[in-house]
């Protein structure tokens, strides 16, 4: 059996189609391809045909909610691009040394493991007192596991090691208890931060950030999303705020683009000024 | 088996694009083919090899620097071209998208693999359907053969490396029995085979 012949490109259309009138949910702006292969996925996972696949979106709001969780890429490492988070520490947080609040989003958050690698850098920055952080995904069971913290004990090889090679000096098990066979982040790290459901295709500005990270999201979107998505974040910035995107991620429309100045042309680091 | 001539140059003629796959043990043939492409090849080329994020690589600068065709890592939604060969970035799996764009995706690994062989010949074969050209080259593991057979299935046209020429012959080996693949070729006859890509297309213009 061919995995890719399970559905067609205009039977995914269908599916975009059914799930925004049935549910609400607008996935009409991401990356066909790349949803293909989420749905054959889950096809796969359940065992149904398209058929089937539809009316138990339309039937059954249980499957839905589990059709929501796998159609969404959730892979994520903490310091992921240890370059970019070796640039944040060097170009970005001495900037905002001298700021009484920085508050941080980070759209898209997944499973959290980013949003606590900049909250490592805030406390070795001695910012962490000063700083808030906002995670927010349009996925909630990846939310909850962000919330708990806690994380498989296979997983913390790659991540010490993107850890060191974001140039610290220190060893990530600081930062963490291990139990048995999973590790549970330090609690100082966790207070200062607030988990919550955002969707970037229909949910607006909700507060003024000194930092937003947004990063391996935008690829999953069509270039106008990514161009509306963008805006959101340059209303959500303050003056001279900084807006991080993914290794593959870039401004791309000039007359945004013009809004900002480059810091980090390798990691995509910008900061908005005007 | 390998088709017959008038059956291959068909498919030639009403091809749109060229893929390319490979991992352990092809890299020195993709430098051979990419440094073979004359100057006006007729079809924009795709190409996924596996490599580690780990290390940097300078294959598209090296590459680019002695090839006729512009060389370059492929990059998020950007339209596809003809005259220039694109890398799959490492760690990112390469896909093709309605319209002729790119856009890069970070799911999962596919058997251990990112990029994946396997999703970026499918995506291709959804895109251009039957004017697909897809060639898989020597490596390690079996990625690249659903892709082969996707295209196959989708009336492209396949073209596998004789694993007895292969360094790596488990991947040209797991496409052939998955996939009734149109060509089997040693390297000379891959090499020939792009030449002749290049005459029918060109005769046509
Ligand atoms: C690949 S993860 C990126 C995780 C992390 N930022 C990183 O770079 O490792 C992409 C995340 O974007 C989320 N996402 C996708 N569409 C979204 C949307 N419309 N609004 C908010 N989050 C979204 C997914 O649920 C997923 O958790």
């Amino acid at each position: 059996m061919l995995t890719a012949k399970l559905i067609s490109l205009e039977q995914v259309e269908e599916i975009i189609g059914l799930v925004a009138k049935v549910y609400g949910f607008d996935f009409s702006g991401y990356s066909r391809a790349s949803i293909k292969r989420r749905i054959v996925r889950i096809m796969l996972m359940k065992q149904v045909t398209v058929f089937e696949l539809k009316s138990q979106i339309i039937n059954d709001s249980g499957f839905f909610e589990e059709f929501l969780q796998e159609i969404t890429v959730n892979v994520t490492e903490m310091f992921r691009d240890p370059g970019f988070f070796k640039a944040l520490r060097e170009k970005v947080l001495p900037y905002l040394s001298t700021y009484p609040r920085i508050k941080v989003w980070n759209a898209g958050c997944s499973t959290g493991e980013e949003l606590y690698s900049f909250a490592i850098l805030l406390a070795e920055e001695n910012l962490y007192d000063r700083s808030f952080l906002y995670g927010t995904d349009i996925n909630p069971l990846v939310l909850e596991t962000a919330k708990r913290g806690i994380y498989d004990l296979k997983k913390m090889k790659q991540n010490s090691e993107n850890y060191i090679a974001s140039g610290s000096i220190r060893s990530l098990a600081n930062y963490y208890v291990a139990h048995y066979d999973a590790v549970s982040i330090n609690s100082s790290l966790k207070k200062n931060t607030l988990f919550s459901m955002h969707n970037l295709v229909t949910d607006g500005v909700f507060n003024e950030f000194q930092i937003i990270s947004c990063r391996n999201v935008l690829i999953y979107f069509t270039v106008e999303l990514q161009e509306r998505v963008l805006n959101l974040f340059y209303e959500s910035l303050c003056p001279l705020g900084f807006l991080c995107l993914g290794s593959k991620e870039f401004l791309r429309n000039e007359e945004l683009a013009r809004k900002f100045r480059v810091i980090d042309k390798i990691e995509n680091i910008y900061q908005k000024i005007e | 088996m390998n088709k017959e001539a008038l059956y291959i140059v068909s498919k030639i003629k009403i091809a749109e694009i060229l893929l390319i796959g490979c991992s352990a043990g092809g890299f020195s043939i993709i430098y051979d083919l990419v440094l073979n492409f004359p100057e006006n090849f007729p079809l924009p080329v795709l190409i996924v090899i596996h490599r580690s994020r780990k290390y940097k690589s300078l294959i598209e600068e090296q590459l680019n620097l002695n090839s006729k065709l512009k060389v370059k890592m492929a990059e998020d939604k950007e339209q596809i071209k003809k005259g220039i060969v694109y890398f799959a970035p490492p760690d990112y799996h390469l896909l093709v998208e309605e319209g002729g764009s790119l856009s890069l995706d970070y799911s999962e690994p596919v058997l251990f693999c990112r990029p994946a062989i396997d999703a970026t010949f499918q995506s291709a074969a959804d895109v251009y359907k039957e004017k697909v050209i897809a060639v898989l080259l020597s490596g390690a593991n079996e990625d690249g053969a659903e892709g082969i057979a996707y295209v196959s299935e989708l009336n492209g046209l396949t073209v596998v490396q004789d694993p007895d020429f292969a360094e790596m012959r488990t991947m040209p080996q797991a496409a052939i029995e998955k996939a009734n693949v149109d060509l089997i070729l040693n390297n000379l006859q891959i090499t020939e085979l792009m030449n002749e890509i290049n005459q029918v297309k060109n005769l046509l213009e």
